[in-house]
């Protein structure tokens, strides 16, 4: 599984970075999203599930294989 | 629980389902949306859709295939028109009746009309395609409506070259939710970007070459746009016992009856943090609410409240603003971080003794997400605020 973020679509709301801290952070200048893995470990799918639900600009995607 | 049935396939609705499912329920779940579309993203629509700038597809709020894993009994096009909660079931447009054991209530609102003909409304993606049509360079754009949709509809206008005319009953746009100060700012904001906007008018009717206003004078325009608000979609409700006197009144889990539950823009709730039952419009607040319900139906023992801090964004012109809280009715705004004549800035909001909001505009997110917290933490406007800052009256 790997996940992937539409930076352009990012409205810089920060509740991927609250659900899923060790796979997202928000840059300093404008607070858009950044991916700190793309392939984060098995443990955290959970985690990342609950930001691609609560992401409020559907930037977020978890992708199979 | 087998049969669950969730009513509006907005952001609430959606939400409800993916978390229903992804917390291991599989029932049957029956989405019923008024739309014939995949369920699909609003804020864009005041925004890049109604700019041109995205094409409609790219608002799907979830792949194709990814909503297909959802396994859903999915009755697109056919709203609901009927609630029994006797027997249990919804009756939807073409009849038929849809039995449940438990009900999610996603049905959000429309836009508020006026009198009139000819007037467009920002609400589905319809909508915003055919208010997209009619703007070109010199075409005359009146809005009606200075509150954050018929803002960023004005902004989109003058960046497409349109003459926009912005007509506001109260003196200055947005003063009761954001306060004077902030509202005068965003309302200089549309004048350096050539919008006349005008204050303290009232608009009795919509024509398609224009407005009146309340002394008589038409407002020329090419296109109207009607932004005044909205209204909660529960006239399919009455009957049910539910009370729909604004939205659906439920409580800090957002049930309205028992295994009935309502999230999203359609719901009244009571929010323990504010001591204040709230209807909010707000993109994040609607799929948390959806995801809340959709646990608290699945495991009733241990509900949890929706979460408490709203959260709401808003783009114009460069201007990105954040709020956090429940402002309407501050009594007191300060000014915590940067400053107003730099459009860079965090403003507190005060009501009695705690802070309750706070407005951002081109801060870091670390910064106001320190704000947050001591909203969620009922700090003391003295400890949080006073020590620190120079306030005004609100
Ligand atoms: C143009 C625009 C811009 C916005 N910008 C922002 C923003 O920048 N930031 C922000 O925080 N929020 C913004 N919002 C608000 C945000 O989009 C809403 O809070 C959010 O969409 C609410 O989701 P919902 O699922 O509760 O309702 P909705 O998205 O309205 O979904 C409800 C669905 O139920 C359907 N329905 C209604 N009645 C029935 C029925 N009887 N039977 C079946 N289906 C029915 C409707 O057709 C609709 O598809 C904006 C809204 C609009 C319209
Ligand atoms: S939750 Fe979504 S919109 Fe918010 S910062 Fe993360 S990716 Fe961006």
């Amino acid at each position: 599984m790997h996940v992937q973020l539409d930076q352009p679509k990012c409205v810089a709301a920060g509740q991927c970075v609250v659900a899923a801290p060790d796979v997202f952070d928000q840059r300093d200048d404008d607070g858009v999203a950044i991916l700190l893995t793309a392939h984060p470990g098995r443990h955290l799918y959970d985690e990342v599930r609950e930001a691609v639900a609560v992401c409020p600009a559907a930037a977020i995607a978890l992708v199979e294989q | 629980m087998r049969n669950i049935v969730i009513v509006g396939a907005g952001a609430a609705g959606l939400a409800a389902a993916e978390t229903l499912r992804r917390e291991g329920y599989d029932g049957t779940l029956t989405l019923v949306g008024q739309e014939p579309s995949l369920p699909y993203d609003r804020p864009p629509l005041s925004k890049q859709i109604l700019a041109g700038q995205w094409e409609p597809e790219r608002i799907t709020l979830r792949a194709p295939d990814s909503f297909a894993a959802l396994d859903l009994d999915w009755r697109p096009g056919r709203p609901a028109t009927q609630l029994d909660t006797v027997n249990k079931g919804v009756i939807l447009a073409d009849a038929t009746q849809v039995p449940y054991d438990g009900l999610v209530i996603a049905t959000g609102v429309r836009a508020r009309p006026l009198p009139g003909t000819g007037a467009h409304v920002l609400r589905t993606l319809d909508d915003a395609l055919a208010l997209r049509r009619c703007l070109a360079p010199g075409r005359r754009l009146v809005i009606v409506g200075a509150g954050f949709l018929g803002s960023e509809a004005a902004a989109v206008a003058r960046s497409l070259g349109c003459e926009v005319t912005l007509l506001e009953p109260t003196p200055v746009p947005l003063a009761h939710a954001v306060g004077p100060e902030v509202g005068q700012l965003l309302a200089q904001a549309h004048f350096d970007h050539g919008v006349d906007v005008r204050t303290g008018v009232t608009v009795t009717e919509t024509r398609p070459d224009g407005v009146y206003l309340a002394g008589g004078e038409l407002v020329p325009a090419d296109a109207v746009l009607v932004a005044i608000g909205s209204t909660p979609n529960t006239q399919w409700l009455i009957g049910s016992g539910l009370d729909v006197h604004d939205g659906v009144a439920c409580d800090r889990y957002g049930e309205a009856a028992p295994t009935v539950y309502a999230a999203g823009d359609v719901a009244h709730w009571y929010n323990p943090l504010f001591d204040a039952s709230m209807r909010i419009e707000h993109r994040t607040s609607a799929a948390e609410q959806g995801m809340t319900v959709a646990r608290n139906l699945m495991r009733p023992e241990s509900r949890k409240p929706f979460p408490s801090v709203p959260y709401f964004w808003s783009h114009q012109y460069d201007l990105r603003i954040q709020a956090y809280g429940h402002l309407r009715g501050h009594s007191e705004m300060a000014i915590v971080e940067g400053n107003l004549t730099e459009r860079r800035f965090v403003a507190a909001y005060r009501k009695d003794d705690r802070v309750v909001g706070a407005l951002a505009i081109g801060m870091p997110p670390k910064v106001i997400r320190q704000w947050r917290q001591a909203i969620a933490d009922r700090a003391t406007w003295q400890d949080a605020v006073l020590s620190t800052t120079v306030t005004t009256k609100g």
